[in-house]
């Protein structure tokens, strides 16, 4: 099987998923448990993708909850998204070197 | 007040650097699995997704076949359809169809994340700023890996892998610490999605992530129905 087309497949269907929802759909969504729902989605989507696969982002349980212990403290006193991704990161290898 | 494009650039910063670290791995994954340098960076600059790209080189290393490809990339990327449905609602009217046809490829889970959480209505030159820098660091990282990766010391790469979690632990933190309802619902998707992983390990990771999103979200609908005319009034 040729590369091109492989890589044709996967970026055909990809951008398909992607455009067909947000090009054509163009209504003004009224009911409010549906409103509700969206409004929900965000947030429960990044729960889900970050609990629990963060503590298996750094290929040891410890560096990685060290890491995540850091995040959701610079989080909770609201400070940027870079600080709090730099944080975690530098927070995950410092600890790497200690243990 | 600062230009949509600059506003949306600055806003990408984090993504780019995460994205960057997560895409260096992808180039050494790709090598590793047998591809040229230049077909991975070519799979980043066309599809820009983390987990379709990993499962995509996957198939092309096996030999998988085309309908296979088309079914794995349907499955796990399904997410970002929910994500295009929720963003379509925040567009101002300066999106009309080509703007939605060319910005609905940038579409990503982090991408995402930052459009939502915007006060104001998304407009087109904002979105092309953050999915150009974001885009821009999924690609470089994808060929600093393929071509440089072997050379780092693991510890930091490691480390790296982190990133893009810290983000998202920043933008779901400050919500559940200002509203008990969302503190629910992002606890409740945790939950869901840990039972998929320890427990129902073999849904794929991509149906794990919808089946525990939508679930969490129609618990919080149907329990917490947000105020409409409140909505309305942060958007404006």
């Amino acid at each position: 099987m040729s590369m091109f087309l492989y890589i044709a497949v996967m970026a055909g269907v990809t951008y398909l998923i992607r455009m067909i929802p947000f090009t054509l759909f163009r209504k003004k969504i009224k009911s409010r448990f549906i409103q509700s729902v969206l409004y929900y989605i965000p947030y429960a989507v990044l729960s889900a993708m970050t609990f629990p696969a963060i503590f298996y982002s750094t290929d040891n349980t410890v560096t990685a909850v060290v890491g995540t212990v850091i995040a959701i403290i610079l989080a909770y006193f609201k400070l940027p998204l870079t600080v709090v991704a730099i944080s975690a990161c530098a927070a995950a290898f410092i600890t790497g070197l200690i243990i | 007040m600062q230009k949509p494009f600059i506003k949306g650039l600055s806003h990408g910063i984090p993504i780019c650097l995460g994205y960057f670290s997560v895409s260096f791995g992808f180039g050494i994954l790709a090598v590793k699995s047998g591809l040229q340098a230049i077909d991975a960076i070519l799979i980043s600059l066309t599809n820009l997704t983390s987990a379709g790209q990993a499962a995509g080189v996957g198939i092309i290393a096996a030999a998988g076949t085309l309908i296979e490809m088309a079914a794995t990339q349907f499955v796990i990327n399904l997410r970002y359809s929910l994500m295009g449905l929720t963003l379509s609602q925040k567009l101002s009217d300066k999106f009309t169809t080509i703007h939605r046809l060319i910005a609905s490829f940038g579409i990503t889970d982090e991408i995402f994340a930052v459009a939502v959480s915007q006060k104001e209505k998304l407009v087109p030159t904002y979105m092309y700023g953050l999915i150009l820098i974001s885009a821009s660091g999924w690609v470089g990282g994808t060929a600093a890996g393929a071509i440089a990766g072997l050379a780092l010391p693991a510890s930091l790469t490691a480390a790296m892998g982190i990133m893009l979690y810290g983000m998202f632990i920043a933008i779901i933190i400050p919500a559940a610490r200002s509203c008990k309802k969302d503190l629910i619902v992002i606890c409740l998707a945790a939950a869901f999605s840990a039972v998929f992983k320890y427990l129902l390990p073999m849904v794929s990771f991509g149906f794990a992530i919808i089946i525990s999103a939508l679930l969490a979200a129609v618990i919080g609908a149907i329990l917490f129905p947000i105020n409409v005319a409140e909505t309305e009034g942060e958007e404006e």
